[in-house]
């Protein structure tokens, strides 16, 4: 029998966590599913795995080394592996791909290493009870900075992400944009791990993004779907995962996932159901 | 005031290859010209350089006073995304950008702006529309709207007409015409010679070496053509170090 306190300061800090995941990190999956980036977001998730347990392992269990740590990696492997596919000839999928099995390898080795079982377990699937007070502010300042930001790119990064010549001849700083944004990307993941881990932090910034293709084809209106699948998952998720006594992150994805399965079978635009049970077609 | 912009010995390509090759001439002010040439000939490539985007090899370009936001270039259409979910108003209201740039607020006066930008190409009853459900036709005629916003000065298109259909087609040159009855210069790569000769008083005949420059009918004769077609065979991959360069630069 599963028994949360819904009263306890320790569900509030979980609730308001995850709520500023969702905030945050939905809107940047909008726009890496748009802009066919999803494999960077997965990519950037595993980086910064080898950069918070090395922090773990110099600093212990310090909130902000572990932080730095992450944001340190994720920026690395991000940046290189947009040099390798500039100078080699290696494509930008197959150049990503080696470089974030690397670094879960090269993490969860340093843990084995030096750190116990149960640290391995809370850095790749998260745990509900790291949420400290601390970690939620954290995680608060991280949805503040990122909302803001966002809506301070929102224009060029919309135009950059489908029409990149325009930008370009408008005199639009498109690089820029883009380096911002991805800045935003690893902030999120990192500030997400504590509550869903480095294995499932990509999952709730993609999978609620991802769900929401099939319900809109407005910007805003995807951006918002995808923040509210985000929401019901992550809050439900963590309900279960105190609750029930397992880790958050696989129990957030996988209520995000039944969201996606459905929104695939049922949604309005290219789901099963649009293709093999259209609606009568119009007049004109 | 628009002045004339000229090519003084421009030369522009790509790893060493110049796609362009030692081009001087001027496209006179409020003049409505039309580049063709063979596949490879330097079309894109010059019209890229008059863009920006691609740095001269020789030679430079004076855009007598035009600063780039008098500018617009329009590449060829496969080169944006149109799955993406934005709608036709709001891809026309980007051509605010010379004014707004990336956070000024949108105001009524705008909107209206946009929708006559919309009206001027027969679009107006499309702008909620998202991008992705237009025809191929219906979208030239759209970006075409944004380029009207933009008020650029000299307007720069990559083969607008291809894939296009023939009232499209008609529509859109009567812009253009438009376009350079209120003073703006217009440069336009082209592949049908038929609407060159029926539409663009001036022509640039490029195959690399600039072949012909000057009155449509001037330069569209059988011996440029032939000439043009003859040149643009010769592609060497071990081709050695240009002659004209040693006195040149």
């Amino acid at each position: 029998m599963m028994t949360v306190d819904l009263t306890s300061p320790a569900f509030h800090r979980a609730l308001l966590g995850a709520l500023c995941v969702s905030f945050g990190s939905a809107p940047i999956g909008v726009f890496l599913v748009l802009r066919r980036m999803s494999l960077i977001g997965d990519v950037i998730a595993h980086a910064i795995l080898p950069g918070t347990a090395a922090a773990f392992i110099m600093y212990g269990f310090s909130l902000a080394a572990m932080s730095v740590g992450g944001v340190i990696a994720g920026l690395a492997v991000a940046l290189a592996a947009g040099v390798v596919t500039r100078v080699t000839a290696l494509r930008e999928d197959a150049s990503l791909a080696a470089f974030y099995l690397i670094a879960v390898a090269a993490g969860v080795m340093m843990l084995a290493l030096h750190g116990s079982a149960q640290n391995l377990e809370d850095v790749l699937f998260g745990n509900a009870q790291s949420l400290t007070p601390d970690a939620v502010w954290m995680m608060t300042g991280t949805c503040a900075v990122t909302i803001v930001t966002m809506l301070a790119i929102y224009r060029p990064l919309v135009v950059e992400s489908f029409d990149p010549v325009f930008l370009r001849s408008v005199g639009g700083r498109g690089g820029l944009v883009h380096a911002v944004f991805i800045g935003l990307a690893v902030l999120n993941m990192v500030e997400s791990y504590r509550a869903m881990g480095t294995l499932m932090s990509a999952g709730l910034m993609l999978i609620p993004a991802i769900s929401a293709q099939f319900w809109t084809r407005n910007l805003r209106m995807m951006i918002a779907v995808a923040v509210g699948i985000a929401a019901v998952s992550s809050i439900s998720g963590l309900v279960v995962a105190m609750g029930a006594h397992v880790p958050p992150g696989p129990a957030i994805i996988l209520i995000a996932g039944a969201i996606y399965l459905f929104s695939l079978c049922l949604g309005r635009f290219g789901s099963v159901r649009a293709k093999y049970f259209p609606a009568r077609h119009l007049a004109h | 005031m628009c002045v004339p912009v000229t090519l003084h010995n421009l030369s522009a390509g790509y790893d060493r290859h110049p796609a362009v090759h030692h081009v001087s001439g001027q496209f006179p002010d409020a003049s409505m010209t039309a580049i063709v040439g063979p596949n490879g000939g330097g079309k894109s490539t010059l019209l890229k350089c008059l863009a920006g985007f691609v740095p001269p090899m020789t030679g430079h370009i004076d855009f007598g006073g035009l600063s780039p936001r008098d500018i617009a270039y329009l590449p060829q259409q496969f080169e944006i995304d149109r799955t993406f979910p934005i709608s036709v108003l709001e891809t026309v209201m980007l051509g605010h950008w010379p004014r707004t740039g990336a956070w000024g607020r949108y105001t009524a006066r705008h909107r209206a702006e946009a929708m006559d930008a919309l009206a001027l190409v027969g679009m107006r009853d499309f702008a909620a529309r998202p991008v992705v459900s237009l025809s191929t036709g219906q979208w030239q005629r759209v970006l075409f709207a944004r380029l009207s916003l933009q008020r650029a000065k000299l307007i720069l298109l990559d083969e607008p007409f291809a894939a296009i259909d023939g009232r499209t087609t008609h529509d859109l040159l009567h812009v253009l015409e438009q376009w350079q009855g209120a003073g703006r210069t217009i440069i336009c790569v082209m592949h049908d010679f038929a609407l060159v000769r029926d539409h663009f008083p001036q022509t640039m005949l490029l195959a690399r070496d600039l072949v012909a420059w000057g009155v449509t009918a001037a330069v569209m004769n059988d011996a440029n053509l032939a000439r043009a077609t003859a040149s643009a065979s010769h592609w060497d991959d071990r081709a050695g170090l240009c002659a004209v360069d040693k006195g040149a630069a």
